[in-house]
């Protein structure tokens, strides 16, 4: 728990030494106000809450997670790091969850610091901030699913470049399977498929926690689905180090 | 106290280390050597806990690597090839953060890292980024990780890698001062360096011990131990002059310098009295005449290619009592 502390503060003092946490922060600003604002016509639906903030979050995630993700463990493989850290008196399960985490928590801090149209829904109307408080859970526990897709990916290859792509594409599976789009194209299917595959989503589960329905299923859909990404992180790690 | 018995570490059909046994002891430095691929860092890997063993067991301090890691992680310093660190990093920050994983904290602390960055003198570049440092001083930077928690065991792979000749010196020094209670494990190319730091030496080739003993010993073991390095000045029929000297095995001509000779004794014996006796007597034209205490690399070669390198190529560069005639 100590050790998992310790990587935990130097992963994030290493994002923060790079302009790395800057660059993320500013684009994931920029991207979320032009989303918000621009495409899901924040004023013009004349609503007060945070619907259309929220639901190009996956659709945003869904390339920026990956650039963090990309160069968790790929990057150590490629400058020998990996052997460093490994030989360490440290279990490979606290510096798994030790770089997740302070991915995760830096994905938290640039979602907070988009408080100011929380600030702006609140001065031109009254929102439910309760609805907007899930909102905000919803968004960073799904930012957590994305990454710890991202650490495994980024585990398998010592090229973060090939992390992100595979990143990006295995994302895209757990978002676009929830969509109208590719549920439809499975009317031939049985109603329990269909339904399985939409339980797969992201965006079954991000949908209803950003309606501000907090279900013990949505919450535990994403801890159980981080979970199984992070111990195949450490499966692949163990399998992979070595080449 | 390092037990190795047996050890085997295969990658899909390559066997990298084949059945390895060796024990090393307290106050031993250990120098471990063999060609490119022979399997020397994959051993090192395994001990220090990097690699999981195929087969066969690595214990250190009687403590099993399989069973229980962390408690041989945390008697092991180590130095990967390469000195890896975080980049990103000053030096500072690297060695504070080794030594809060190593569980030290405060005053403790703080008296640890004082006392390695005075030890490989990394006190200039102590607040600059890893990624700007030099070769020898990110190279001085994994030494300090790898003895900042004053390690029962230390290995070092390759630790003088692409230092110059100066570093080398320094930290070849700097082993010798560290090795006095502990263990310490190199590998190396540079085999001047094992005959400089090590008390001892293995020599391994395709994954398996050659040869084993101290330098010196493996020193004898060559084919010029004991020969008699000699320059003439002029034309004159050294084989005729020795064919009555039984003790002689061969004599080899040097291919760039033709008036240059090497006379080998038969296995066991000594040459040198008789060669330096008939030389004056005959008054031979002799303007060089060595001794060769044997040298490692000759030795080196003929353990890890199976034969010894045929030709004497240029002056022996091994240690040489030198008698000018």
């Amino acid at each position: 728990m100590k050790t998992m502390g310790i990587i935990f503060r130097r992963e994030l003092a290493s994002y923060f030494a790079t302009p790395l946490a800057y660059v993320f922060m500013v684009i994931f600003l920029v991207m979320s106000g032009i989303f918000t604002f621009d495409l899901g016509a924040f004023y013009l639906r004349g609503q007060a809450d945070l619907v259309p903030f929220f639901n190009f979050h996956p659709w945003l995630y869904l390339f920026m997670i990956p650039a963090i993700a990309m160069s968790l463990w790929a990057d150590e493989r490629k400058t020998g790091t990996i052997e460093l850290l490994m030989t360490l008196p440290v279990k490979l399960s606290d510096a798994v969850l030790g770089k997740f985490l302070a991915a995760w928590v830096l994905t938290g801090v640039a979602l907070l610091l988009t408080f100011p149209i929380w600030i702006t829904v609140n001065y031109l109307g009254e929102p439910d901030n309760g609805v907007i408080v899930a909102g905000y859970l919803g968004s960073w526990l799904m930012a957590g699913g994305f990454l710890a897709i991202g650490s495994c990916m980024s585990a398998l290859t010592r090229n973060s470049v090939i992390a992100f792509i595979l990143t990006v594409a295995i994302c895209f599976v757990f978002v676009a399977c929830g969509s109208e789009i590719v549920l439809n194209a499975f009317t031939w299917a049985p109603q329990v498929m269909v339904d399985a595959i939409a339980a797969l989503s992201f965006l079954t589960h991000f949908d209803s926690i950003s309606k501000g329905v907090l279900d013990v299923r949505d919450i535990l859909f994403f801890v159980i689905f981080i979970g199984s990404w992070l111990l195949a992180s450490a499966i692949v790690i163990e399998i992979k180090k070595a080449n | 106290m390092i037990e190795i018995s047996h050890l085997t570490k295969r990658f899909d059909n390559f066997t990298a280390v084949d059945d390895l046994s060796f024990n090393v002891a307290e106050g031993e430095v250990l120098g471990f050597l063999g060609p490119n691929g022979a399997g020397k860092s994959t051993t090192m890997k395994v001990i220090t806990g990097f690699l999981a063993p195929t087969a066969g067991s690595v214990k250190v301090d009687g403590h099993d690597i399989s069973v229980d890691p962390i408690a041989v992680k945390s008697l092991i310093g180590y130095l990967p090839e390469g000195a890896p660190s975080y980049s990103d990093m000053t030096v500072l920050q690297f060695l504070e953060f080794i030594a809060d994983v190593r569980g030290f904290s405060g005053q403790e602390k703080q008296r640890r890292i004082d006392k390695v960055v005075a030890e490989v003198e990394l006190g200039s570049v102590i607040h600059k980024t890893i990624d700007t440092l030099s070769k020898g001083f990110k190279r001085r930077v994994g030494l300090a990780q790898a003895i900042i928690h004053d390690p029962k065991v230390l290995i070092l792979d390759e630790p003088t890698d692409g230092l110059d000749p100066n570093q080398k010196h320094h930290v070849r020094q700097l082993i010798r001062n560290l090795a006095k209670d502990k263990i310490v494990v190199i590998s190396t190319h540079i085999l001047e360096e094992v005959s400089a730091v090590c008390s001892r030496a293995i020599i391994i080739a395709a994954g398996r011990i050659v040869a084993d003993g101290t330098p010196k010993a493996l020193e004898a073991r060559s084919r010029y131990h004991g020969a008699v390095s000699l320059r003439l000045a002029s034309d004159f029929d050294l084989q005729a002059a020795l064919a009555s000297v039984a003790e002689v095995a061969s004599i080899e001509q040097n291919a760039d310098d033709p008036r240059r000779f090497v006379v080998f004794p038969q296995p066991g014996n000594q040459v040198f009295s008789r060669v330096l006796d008939l030389s004056q007597a005959g008054q031979w034209p002799v303007t060089e005449f060595h001794l060769v205490e044997g040298l490692l690399e000759d030795y080196f070669r003929s353990v890890t290619q199976g034969n010894a390198a045929k030709g004497v190529s240029g002056t022996p560069v091994g240690q040489q009592a030198g008698v000018t005639a």
